[in-house]
């Protein structure tokens, strides 16, 4: 199939039609306002539901609402508005609703800026809402993975029974690259979903009840342990990662999305120079693809944890580490995209300073 | 052997035994709801949304699937509900605390949008769950733990009044504030609920009816003394009636 | 192996998000990888703009222009803000009608276009963008003009078919002014 040339935005809107979502709800935000407006005028013209909600608030009940009502439901947003959704998640979470999360992140805190950034992941991987749950994340580096991950994510969401987010920053949402974009049977059909609640006890001959709401704290704990269970299924499952030029790296780079692009060429020009580098670049962001980590070879001794924030992931990479190895860390931040010989130079420091 | 009813369950409603309190209206209120859906045949294709508040646990007494929302997002979630079922009656059902103060914003772009939902209001003019603090609806003068010398307008303004504020919204179709204090009064607010209910079926939009209602715990009140109070001191600033009606206008048209 | 490296800057209005677009439409349908990044800002008028276009045989890694083979500018504040980005021996095309030549660095190619001039003659200011896409295509050769025509009729559609015409003129008045 021919490739086409698509913003990123509108490229992850279509995705996400591809994907079978039935209904979206959102609410505008820069830099990610291309994918409503995309989903406005696409979605009732597929017979979908579209509402721009009132606050990023209620849009993020409406997901719950459509969701706990057997619908594909899709929301998007960007840094600060993930953070007013956060309450929402964790009701959706807690009551076991799946739905997709497309976040296009920007610079922070507060009101921050409105140009890339990946000062997210902790709000992403630490459950941003209360209690003990997780979202099943992914981050994409280029179009054509976001597109992939958008449309798997409405069945993952389905599979588990919980929100799933796609994490990508400002840049990917504003830049236009080739993708294909596969046609797929009405995209995926979800099927009857036995526990929706979406009134049709008459067909069903019982009450469906969507709640997160468990007063008796041995109930609530069992209920926790339960979705415990569906975390620990993604920790086994959904690891996702890629090892690029790690068989006889000495330094490896861990850095995802844009950031993971701009350190492939940091990558080449290093080993032009003679110095063996090579990189993880996670893809999920939780589960963490500790994987990874266990594949490198004996001779690395280095990690060097490379951020479009200060430092976030590099938080699980100390937690992987355990004293293992080396480590280092290069951050940009407030909405700035380094240049490739920044990362070259950071490491050409560093090597200095060892030597 | 002659057998004589004692109980039955009320129509539309579950067997669960109710957790609110001795003399509060809940109990007349949620037996109205469910009458009116079972009577008009909705109940089994219908979607409950409870709040937050004393009405948290409606999910577990009305006979139709239910959803539980976080405080104040009910509209929203009805909303989420009734654009991807629109075949399916949507209910919400939400106190004044969780309605008037912080999901007041979803009450009105709800009703802005003309979302066809019903919203089952309950005002009590106090937050029972958490132990009566001072709500929007608080009247002034009244004694709560969080206005222990009484409401004073100086400090926490005047009781919002959530009719009146919504006959404003272009979008809502039906509006009507209704008691339950006594007999009569129980068969007029079963008239609204049917109107609403009927609007809705007819995908005609918005619909809200308020009720007034009592907290003879948190009022520190019997619940008799309860009942005459909300009719001396709250339907006086809160009058009973249709507040808006958009059908009587389309009949006329 | 190609890889080209562009930034093009002007006005926001003049077109040069488009420009820098049309090229990434055409790398498109030759099956070559292509990025296209803007910058973005909260204005969307009035303000200056500009994008970066990255069109490559190999796997394009980081998005970002930083040291750009050729670089367009359409007016004068564009030229002072990338001027010396531009690679050494690097090709700089400018509008000549709104951009100062004087004091332009002498280690790269420059080609001015009075595009503001020759969209004029024809008959539209606006299509000034697309005479300098013509004289940018002639220069480097990366396009053929009807690879830059096949795009014209995708995005000019329905009510805008009618600029089709208007912009192959400008397209091939470009190409004609570095060709002399």
């Amino acid at each position: 199939m021919s490739k086409v040339l698509m913003k990123g935005n509108e490229a992850m809107a279509l995705a996400a039609i591809k994907g079978g979502a039935d209904a979206f709800f959102g609410y505008p935000i820069t830099p990610q306002n291309e994918l409503p407006e995309y989903l406005s005028h696409h979605m009732p013209a597929n017979d979908r539901v579209f509402v721009q909600a009132e606050s990023e608030v209620a849009a993020i009940n409406m997901v719950y609402g459509a969701g706990g009502a057997g619908a594909r439901v899709l929301t998007s947003s960007s840094s600060p508005g993930i953070a007013l959704k956060q309450e929402g998640i964790s009701y959706l979470a807690g009551s076991e609703i799946p739905c997709v999360i497309i976040n296009v992140m920007r610079g922070g805190p507060g009101l921050g800026g409105i140009q890339p950034s990946q000062s997210d992941y902790n709000q992403i991987t630490r459950g941003g809402g209360n209690g003990d749950y997780k979202v099943l994340s992914f981050a994409p580096e280029n179009l054509q993975e976001a597109v992939d991950l958008i449309k798997e994510s409405f069945p993952l969401a389905d599979h588990y029974r919980n929100p799933v987010m796609v994490a990508v920053d400002g840049l990917l949402g504003q830049m236009m690259e080739p993708i294909t974009l596969e046609e797929t049977e009405k995209t995926q059909a979800a099927g009857k979903k036995e526990w929706a609640a979406d009134g049709g006890y008459g067909e069903r001959g019982y009450r469906n009840r969507i709640a997160s709401l468990y007063l008796d704290p041995y109930k609530l704990e069992e209920h926790n342990l339960k979705l415990k269970g569906k975390y620990d299924e993604m920790r086994e499952k959904e690891q996702r990662y890629e090892m690029i030029e790690t068989e006889d790296a000495d330094i490896v780079f861990v850095a995802y999305g844009t950031m993971a692009r701009v350190a492939r060429n940091a990558v080449q020009m290093l080993r032009e120079e003679g110095v063996k580098v090579g990189m993880i670049r996670p893809i999920s962001l939780f589960p963490f693809p500790k994987k990874a980590f266990e594949a490198l070879p004996e001779r690395t001794h280095s990690l060097i944890t490379l951020e479009m924030s200060l430092g976030q992931m590099h938080q699980d990479v100390q937690i992987i580490n355990n004293g293992r190895y080396k480590l280092d860390f290069f951050g940009r931040t407030g909405g700035v995209v380094p240049e490739p010989e920044e990362i070259v130079e950071h490491v050409r420091a560093a090597l200095k300073e060892d030597a | 052997m002659n057998t004589k009813t004692v109980y039955r369950p009320q129509a539309g409603l579950t067997e669960r035994e109710y957790h609110y309190c001795p003399g509060c209206t809940h109990g007349i209120i949620h037996n109205l709801v469910g009458e009116v859906l079972k009577e008009r045949g909705l109940i089994e294709s219908s979607v409950g949304v409870a709040s937050v508040g004393c009405s948290v646990m409606a999910y577990e007494y009305f006979d139709c699937d239910m959803h539980q929302a976080a405080h104040g997002r009910a509209p929203a979630v009805a909303t989420g509900i009734k654009r991807v079922r629109p075949e399916s009656t949507v209910f919400t059902y939400q106190g004044d605390g969780d309605l008037a103060s912080i999901g007041l914003a979803e009450a009105v772009h709800a009703a802005h949008r003309g979302e066809n939902i019903t919203i089952i209001f309950v005002n009590n003019a106090i937050y029972g769950m958490t132990g009566g603090q001072m709500a929007p609806t608080t009247l002034l003068g009244q004694q709560t733990t969080t206005s222990p010398h009484g409401r004073e307008k100086a400090q926490a303004g005047e009781p919002l009044r959530v009719c009146e504020l919504l006959s404003n919204v272009p979008g809502a179709t039906y509006l009507e504030r209704v008691s339950v204090h006594d007999p009569k009064h129980v068969r007029k607010a079963k008239k609204a609920l049917q109107k609403a209910f009927d609007i809705q079926s007819g995908k005609q939009g918005f619909t809200l009816i308020e009720f007034i209602s009592t907290c003879p715990i948190n009022w520190g009140m019997e619940p008799k003394d309860s009942l005459d109070w909300a009719v001396e001191n709250m339907i006086p600033y809160y009058p009973l009636g249709v507040y808006k009606d958009m059908t009587k206008e389309d009949d006329d048209a | 192996m190609l890889e080209e490296k562009l930034i093009v800057a002007g006005f926001g209005g003049q077109g040069v998000m488009l420009m820098g677009q049309i090229l990434s439409y055409a790398a498109t349908h030759e099956d070559r990888n292509t990025v296209w990044i803007p910058s973005y800002g909260p204005e969307t008028r009035g303000g200056t703009a500009n994008c970066q276009v990255t069109i490559s045989d190999e796997r394009i890694n980081s998005p970002v222009v930083s040291e750009p083979d050729s670089l367009v500018v359409m007016n004068h504040p564009s030229l002072a803000k990338f001027e010396n980005k531009l690679k050494s021996g690097g090709s700089l095309f400018i509008n000549s009608s709104l951009v100062e030549q004087d004091g332009i660095r002498d280690d790269v190619d420059l080609y001015p276009v009075d595009a503001n001039k020759i969209a004029l003659d024809i008959g539209n200011l606006k299509v000034a963008n697309m005479v300098m896409l013509g004289a940018y295509i002639a220069v480097t050769d990366l396009f053929d003009k009807e690879a830059i025509f096949k795009v014209f009729d995708e995005l000019f559609t329905g009510r805008k078919e009618a600029l089709v015409a208007l912009n192959r003129k400008a397209l091939e008045a470009g190409m004609d002014a570095v060709s002399a």
